[in-house]
């Protein structure tokens, strides 16, 4: 299973709002649930995810128990200038993972 | 207890219902038998925004598995060296239509198998790799990576003797009834579908769609998995999995489907 699947325009033009779809695949455990053996099962969800155009953070979102499982994230931002985004997602059990897509936009 | 009163209660408004001679009583009536032209698939049934996740690749939760299954395809694996790529090439041509003939009666091993056991046919014999687990995240991802290349496609159950005598024996365990519930497949999916199961709508259980995501499941589960959650359901002993009445079971599905559209990866709630 993939980690993670990013959808988002390779090309933009400048001023444009584009969208960017991220899904990622983790088990959003809440910590509440009783396993097979009646025990809790430990907390283990993403805290957090951060969307960096260029080093400069354009998007952010913390994440709660009540998120499914494989959370789905979608926005829209600006097309400034051609580069590089850079997606993290940070959670539970030093849980992190990143993917990078870059983006070329046109005058 | 809910679930069960429930079920218990429809099969007696079935009952009710067709003692009942007035017109009113017919107006309500359940549905006559799926017949050929009468059959929905269960993406009609689901709500706009879950058809909508099925609908669109990039927020069908499905494709995380079926990029996994893509990675996999093209790696090699076990002692030959070889990956299912270096034998059947690229998917999007050789495997074109291929899930849509699945289940298949295997001349080899003389069973019929479903697509998952199909691919752990070519890991061991061909690739001398050891078997993917039945339902592990690995099989699952490869079977719908399959699965997609034959999206849109008619479901086209062989026709060869020991496919058809499998359906056969399907067909029958689809009539039987089954479990404390004493229901069988054809009493919920034939003659009460398009009502109400407690919250959710009863759909006519076509099966084109498998793998499907399943919301409820929070991840990608095979048709086998879903058969025996029926039969928990009625409180009937569940075949392992991989056993034969559920390929059994599997193969009449295929065949009642004949002519559907291939869904797969399919989202349901």
């Amino acid at each position: 299973m993939a980690r993670a699947l990013i959808h988002m325009p390779t090309t933009a033009k400048k001023g444009e709002v584009i969208e960017i779809r991220a899904l990622i695949g983790h088990p959003m455990e809440t910590g509440y649930r009783p396993g097979a053996d009646g025990r809790v099962v430990p907390r283990d969800i993403i805290r957090s995810f951060v969307c960096k155009y260029n080093g400069e953070q354009v998007f952010g979102a913390e994440l709660h128990q009540a998120i499914s499982a494989n959370p789905y994230i979608s926005f829209f931002t600006i097309a400034t200038e051609s580069g590089t985004l850079e997606f993290t997602w940070e959670g539970d059990n030093r849980f992190a993972h990143s993917e990078k897509m870059t983006l070329t936009v046109s005058a | 207890m809910k679930r069960a009163a429930a079920l218990t209660l429809l099969a007696r408004c079935a009952v009710a219902v067709s003692a009942a001679a007035t017109t009113a009583a017919m107006a309500t009536a359940a549905p006559a038998p799926a017949a050929a032209d009468e059959r929905r698939s269960g993406s009609e049934f689901m709500s706009a925004s879950t058809q909508a996740m099925q609908r669109d690749d990039t927020l069908n939760p499905g494709m995380l598995w079926i990029s996994g299954g893509e990675a996999q395809w093209n790696a090699a694996a076990g002692k030959s060296g070889k990956s299912c790529a270096s034998c059947h090439g690229d998917a999007a041509k050789s495997m074109r239509g291929m899930a849509a003939r699945f289940p298949a009666f295997d001349a080899a091993s003389k069973v019929t198998v479903n697509l998952a056991q199909r691919i752990n046919i070519c890991r061991e014999r061909k690739q001398q790799a050891p078997a993917l687990k039945l339902e592990s995240e690995e099989l699952l991802g490869l079977e719908a990576y399959v699965a997609l290349q034959s999206r849109g496609m008619p479901v086209s159950p062989p026709n060869d003797a020991g496919t058809k005598a499998s359906a056969a024996r399907g067909k029958q365990l689809y009539f039987q009834r089954i479990g404390q519930l004493n229901l069988s497949c054809a009493q919920c999916h034939d003659q009460q579908w398009g009502k109400r199961l407690a919250g959710s709508t009863i759909p006519q259980g076509h099966a084109a769609a498998y793998p499907i995501y399943r919301l409820e499941w929070q991840a990608m589960g095979s048709l086998q998995r879903r058969l025996r959650n029926c039969m928990s359901g009625v409180r009937a002993e569940i075949p392992p999995v991989g056993a034969k009445e559920l390929v059994d079971l599997e193969a009449w599905l295929a065949v009642r489907d004949q002519g559907m559209k291939m869904e797969s990866p399919g989202v349901r709630p």
